[in-house]
């Protein structure tokens, strides 16, 4: 069984997702991250896979990214880095990229080394709907990796409805208008937004991403679905620690600790 | 080669497989507003009205046909210029941007976006949002920024906000970046006036019918100089594509026509500074959508090269990708250092300076042959003004 599915049958509350990106700070860090992530109470974990261009994502992501990259980071050596975090962990991985990157490494390849390396789904933010369901579903189901696309504000109910139908994996549901990265608590019509998709009843869990960077976002947001994403305010807080490891798990404590 | 192939994009907006709408979520909504409306809106007789009186009042169109006399002896053949460089703001662009501030305006926007590379198309946004009271925003790498100044002073004496690209090469690509991640933040109030033939589905079509006034002049223009309506060949430089885009347009399945597509070579096509995307490129995605674009094999966009802001780019429009796979258009590479020359030569034989981005389209006129009777256009995109910096650099190297 997919572990995000064995994941959402028994927890479907409070689910912390926290997104990295692969390869920062350091080239090496991503094994300790996520072994890291997971001993400290993260449900599951979306290994950002760094691209050049990042077109929805903030100056965080884009930096992390561009480290990464510098750092030598590709998909072949971020392969072999989860294959090697998959022997320590049974927590739940969704990889997150670009569909070019996905392209250029060869789509049936790539979900073939991703399924392989213990992931269990993925997000591509840029694959439209037609190009899924025509040119993608198909590969992406043979290796047992759940697809999960985004909502945003901006989304009509109607597309929403065609989207739940075609999400393999969790919703994603994007907070506000914007890209990645920003932070400075939840709105009153975001609320309302997330309760007209609550009030949906979509057959996918929910969990709401982009602007959450705290316990206190962090518990508001799981109001209103089954868990939130935390990524930027991750990234921020790994920036110029030497011990990831103790870093990552103090960040996580704060997530899970009291309300400030 | 009398087959006719298909150039019109299908309706999920592919040329063949080149094209298509690569973009998150959060654009969605805007561009599919613009896939449903665009074409229903630009065949209106009262957007039709508008954009021409505005291409002939306020543009200065038809922009004129010249042979070039001196220049067609030194070649041996006959060479005619479509004057580009004439129009209002000084190159192509202000075709595009008068048709998009139209759709801007029946959509109700109330804030413009754009990207530039050289400032043409910063310039010629700044241009239409002055006209009809529209906020303007324009993105702009930091490298271009300090290489065209004198487009900078004119946008923001415009009264546009030029917002420095920071990230990667901070040149075209950046600025695109960031202007799509600007739209991203604003979706309700803002369109994004995308300067070339490049982006998701459906602004490459949108702006290539823009840009098609350059060819439907051309044909009743060289009917009246030539006694016919086609040339032998087109040459024009590409970037994202749009000048040449819409001087190829009326001709794309007309196979008399030569299509040349001129890139910037930068150092040297296999030097690591190039910008020549057909040679150097592979299928990937970039600005949302299908095209050829410089990347590594794990599909990271590698920082391209050209001394020209306007072709300093990874990408291509999908059309072109399209014309070059197809073999309907040929490709051709200029270096830095021919371009520069190609702009003296241009200078100094018709008294015409042309943008660096168009110099390269003439330097691609030695590396072409000709019959004597041969009837050869080339598209002069853009004046040469914002380039002195570049040329008096040159001059002094001599």
């Amino acid at each position: 069984m997919n572990r995000l599915s064995k994941l959402f049958t028994a927890k479907d509350k409070n689910l912390l997702n926290v997104y990295f990106t692969a390869g920062y700070p350091e080239l090496d860090s991503t094994e300790t991250i996520i072994r890291s992530l997971a001993e400290s109470g993260a449900d599951l974990i979306e290994v950002g896979v760094p691209y050049s261009d990042p077109m929805a994502d903030g100056e965080t992501i884009q930096n992390s990214s561009m480290q990464a990259l510098k750092n030598g980071m590709t998909l072949d050596i971020l392969f072999q880095q989860l294959t090697s975090a998959r022997e320590h962990t049974e927590v739940p991985m969704v990889m997150m990229g670009y569909f070019n990157q996905v392209m250029q490494y060869g789509p049936e390849r790539f979900c073939k080394a991703a399924h392989e390396a213990g992931v269990d789904g993925l997000i591509l933010p840029d694959l439209p709907v037609y190009e899924y369901e025509t040119e993608f579903k198909a590969i992406a189901e043979k290796y047992d990796l759940q697809v999960t696309f985004l909502i945003t504000p901006q989304t009509s109910s109607e597309r929403i409805n065609k989207i739940g139908a075609l999400s393999t994996g969790f919703i994603y549901v994007v907070s506000s208008s914007s890209i990645t990265g920003k932070s400075g608590g939840i709105t009153e019509e975001q609320k309302a937004y997330f309760a007209r998709i609550a009030s949906l009843n979509l057959p996918q869990p929910r969990l709401i991403g982009f602007g959450i960077s705290d316990a206190k976002s962090f518990r508001t947001a799981c109001e209103y679905a089954n868990g939130a994403i935390i990524g930027s305010a991750f990234i921020r807080a790994l920036a110029g620690e030497h011990d990831v490891a103790a870093a990552t798990a103090a960040f996580v404590g704060r997530i899970l600790g009291p309300v400030e | 080669m009398s087959k006719n192939i298909h150039t019109e994009i299908d309706d999920r907006g592919y040329y063949g497989r080149f094209g298509g709408a690569f973009i998150p979520e959060m654009l969605h909504p805007n561009v599919e507003e613009l896939r449903t409306k665009y074409l229903g809106m630009i065949a209106e007789p009262d957007f039709k009205k508008e954009f021409d009186a505005l291409l002939k009042d306020y543009v200065g169109r038809p922009s004129p046909l010249y042979f070039a006399k001196r220049m067609s002896e030194h070649y041996g053949t006959n060479i005619y210029l479509k004057r580009e460089d004439l129009n209002h703001t000084g190159a192509h662009k202000i075709n595009n941007t008068i048709g998009q501030i139209l759709v801007a305006q029946r959509l109700g926007k109330k804030r413009i976006i754009a990207e530039t590379g050289a400032g043409q198309h910063g310039v010629a946004t700044a241009t239409v949002c002055a006209l009809v009271g529209l906020e303007c925003i324009v993105y702009m790498g930091e490298i271009d920024i300090a290489r065209q100044a004198p487009n900078v002073a004119r946008m923001r004496m415009l009264g546009a906000e030029v917002r420095p690209a920071l990230s990667g090469s901070k040149t075209l690509k950046d600025a695109t970046n960031e202007a799509i991640r600007d739209w991203i933040n604003n979706p309700e109030d803002t369109h994004y006036i995308i300067g070339s033939v490049v982006g998701p589905h459906p602004y490459p079509d949108m702006v290539a019918r823009f840009q098609s006034v350059i060819s439907e002049e051309m044909k009743w223009q060289l009917q009246e100089h030539t006694g016919r309506d086609y040339p032998d060949a087109i040459v024009a430089c590409v970037g994202g594509g749009s000048n040449a885009a819409g001087a190829f347009y009326h001709y794309l399945n007309d196979q008399r026509v030569r299509l040349v597509a001129v890139e910037a070579a930068g150092m040297g096509v296999d030097t690591g500074e190039s910008a020549a995307t057909s040679v150097l490129g592979t299928e990937g995605i970039i600005h949302g959508s299908r095209t050829l674009l410089m990347q590594t094999e794990d599909g990271q966009v590698i920082e391209p090269y050209s001394i020209s802001a306007g072709l300093d780019y990874p990408g291509i429009g999908p059309l072109h990708a399209f014309l070059i796979d197809s073999k309907r258009a040929e490709a051709i590479a200029v270096t830095d250092e021919d371009a520069l020359a190609a702009a003296l030569f241009t200078a100094r034989t018709e008294g015409i300076i042309p943008a660096l981005e168009t110099a390269h389209a003439f330097a691609a006129l030695d590396q072409m042959k000709y019959g004597k009777d041969d009837v050869v256009v080339v598209c002069l995109s853009g004046r040469g003004d914002k380039d002195l910096a570049a040329f008096t650099t040159y001059l002094d190297g001599l």
